[in-house]
């Protein structure tokens, strides 16, 4: 008896390293990356890596953002996100109601339509995207890319929304029609407040995909002065022959901040999303 | 008098209702009319195009002009005709396979690992997880690009200090082969938290008691996986491997940035980037066209699994 538990005690202790080993592996590349970004230059370029900068600098921060078109190319990229975003959530809400409180007739070709586009690879769609808003002049322009960047968000929201919709008892809204409130009525008193944590969840975790892209805006967007932050970040390395190690990294980390920042807060809420239904928790 | 009142007041009636109710079945058709339209702009007109390029000769001249020149299936003929297409195809599938069976398998190891770990370790693994899955990819790629550079990368220092081989200035960009390698590792590694946690999450439903059960009768841990385990997460694990496919056929901007454009030959492509140098670096977006519209009928194919799956889910609720 004294033996067994012995023994589960040292299987237990074992997995418990491994986790820890697991940890470490996984989180490295994050931990490099900041720890780089407070280093010296000497420390960063040196054979001997130094993992704690025990006395860190912010110079290779200063030095990133007055990169030439850093505040530009951020401004750029809260433009498009913004503009994305609000008018994506407006659309999908809608759509979204109509998926998930009413029954009707095309509404399952509506929804092969909203998960089959979420499959499109971005890729394939550059050509068409490009010559087309070639055509009407919106390449090198914030509203083109806003564009191509509603093709992927408008489906993913509206799937998500009519999942948080789902969870809103309907009887909710019924008692309220029959103590006499209109549609209109029941929507602004009930769904709208209801809603509020899913609206929110939903525009962060758009704002997340749209902040990060890269394919499109690489395509669409010649100008420095035009482009967004994850394709000024990815012409960092290349501009000149010797790499500013520490001034990429801060210019990572700060590019990742508000992503991890939003991430932490929604991911509990929106992580299913791809998958819902599938996990019945 | 009075009976002919009435009907005309049942006929307003009726009438009243009948407006009412085809006004109310108007509704969800009112609510998705704007995002319909707008799909159609933003997307079916430019599938549209698509298919309309593929068939025409489209340079640059042509974009000036406004106006391709119709070739009819010429630019399907050469592509197919193409043996780097074919290569490309071949290479992708199988960078497809490496990158889907790794990110499944480990996946599920680690989910399996983070139901057996303690509660403290269980907390901290689950949060360095989401902590790798909030990284922007441009952002990972260059992270892996510096601690993978041949002069002062960490990774050849850790491995050297490891013992396990001499990796002094050790070029990882230096073959295709390598090349390759680091962009899977940097996929697998940034899509297992997606996987790991959706896994895990699916393991809570896998009753302890019928587990507790079979290892009182004397099931070893393979046989409780392969019977029970396993049987449960099937639905959660189809859907995940069906997205890993989907996902890491057309990927592109992990290879394309990590192995870097100067990098990048006929050699190395995989289909996206072939679509890319082929059809936008060079600007031959007839050809480009054509390519596309492969690669997006290939991908259907791939989806159908993951589609049904979840328009069943969602013609259900």
């Amino acid at each position: 008896m004294n033996a067994r538990r012995r023994g589960r005690r040292a299987r237990q202790a074992g997995w418990n390293v491994l986790g820890l080993a697991i940890f470490v592996v996984m989180v490295f590349p994050v931990f490099w990356m900041i720890s780089t970004a407070f280093k010296s230059n000497e420390q960063i370029v040196s054979l001997n890596p130094t993992w704690f900068p025990l006395h860190p600098t912010i110079q290779h921060f200063r030095d990133a953002i007055h990169r030439p078109y850093f505040w530009v190319d951020v401004k750029n990229s809260l433009i498009i996100v913004s503009v994305t975003v609000a008018i994506s959530i407006v659309l999908a809400f809608l759509a979204a109601v109509a998926l998930a409180r009413y029954r009707f007739g095309g509404r399952k070709l509506f929804i092969v339509l909203v998960i089959g586009i979420q499959m499109l690879p971005q890729a394939g769609l550059i050509i068409p995207l490009y010559v087309v808003l070639a055509r009407y002049h919106e390449t090198n322009a914030l509203s083109g890319v806003v564009i191509t960047y509603m093709t992927f968000v408008l489906p993913f929201s509206v799937w998500t929304l009519r999942g948080f919709l789902i969870g809103i008892p309907k009887e909710l809204e019924e008692a309220a029609m029959v103590d006499g409130s209109t549609r209109l009525g029941v929507f602004m008193k009930i769904l709208l407040p209801l809603m509020g944590p899913g609206l929110v969840a939903t525009s962060v975790f758009a704002f997340i995909t749209t902040w990060n892209e890269y394919i499109f805006a690489r395509i669409l967007l010649n100008d420095q002065s035009k482009q967004t932050v994850t394709v000024w970040l990815s012409y960092f390395v290349g501009s000149s022959r010797h790499t500013d190690w520490g001034a990429l990294m801060a210019a990572s980390s700060l590019t990742a901040i508000p992503v991890v920042i939003f991430f932490l807060l929604v991911q509990r809420r929106i992580a299913f999303g791809l998958t819902a239904g599938a996990v019945r928790g | 008098m009075a009976p002919a009142a009435e009907t005309m007041l049942d006929r307003s009636r009726r009438r009243r209702r009948f407006w009412g109710r085809t006004l109310r079945s108007a509704v969800p058709y009112g609510l998705i009319l704007p995002i319909v339209v707008v799909i159609g702009v933003i997307l079916g007109y430019p599938l549209y195009w698509l298919v309309k390029l593929s068939t025409e000769r489209y340079g640059l001249f042509e974009l000036i002009r406004h106006a391709g020149v119709s070739v009819g299936l010429a630019n399907y003929r050469s592509v197919l005709h193409d043996q780097v297409f074919w290569h490309t195809l071949l290479r992708t599938v199988v960078f497809t396979t490496a990158n889907v069976t790794l990110t499944m398998v480990i996946g599920m190891l680690l989910a399996l690992l983070l139901a057996r770990v303690g509660t403290v370790v269980r907390i901290l693994l689950s949060s360095g997880l989401v902590l790798v899955w909030s990284m922007p990819v441009v952002v990972a790629v260059q992270i892996w690009y510096w601690m993978t550079n041949y002069e002062n990368g960490v990774v050849n220092y850790i491995l050297t200090k490891l013992g396990i081989g001499n990796f002094f200035e050790h070029d990882w960009y230096a073959t295709t082969f390598s090349q390759l390698s680091l962009v899977t590792l940097l996929i697998v590694w940034g899509a297992l938290p997606f996987v790991v946690i959706t896994l895990y999450a699916g393991l809570a439903q896998v009753p302890h008691d019928l587990i507790e059960a079979a290892e009182v009768d004397g099931a070893r841990s393979w046989r409780v996986f392969r019977d029970i385990t396993l049987p449960i997460l099937r639905p959660i694990l189809l859907i995940l491997t069906s997205l890993s496919i989907i996902w890491d056929f057309g990927v592109f901007t992990q290879p394309y940035l990590l192995i870097g454009q100067s990098k990048i030959s006929t050699g190395n492509y995989l289909m996206s980037i072939y679509l890319f140098e082929e059809g936008y670096f060079k600007s031959d977006y007839g050809r480009g066209a054509a390519i596309s519209l492969l690669m997006l009928l290939m991908v259907a194919v791939l989806s159908v699994v993951y589609v049904r799956k979840m328009v069943r889910i969602g013609e259900a609720q």
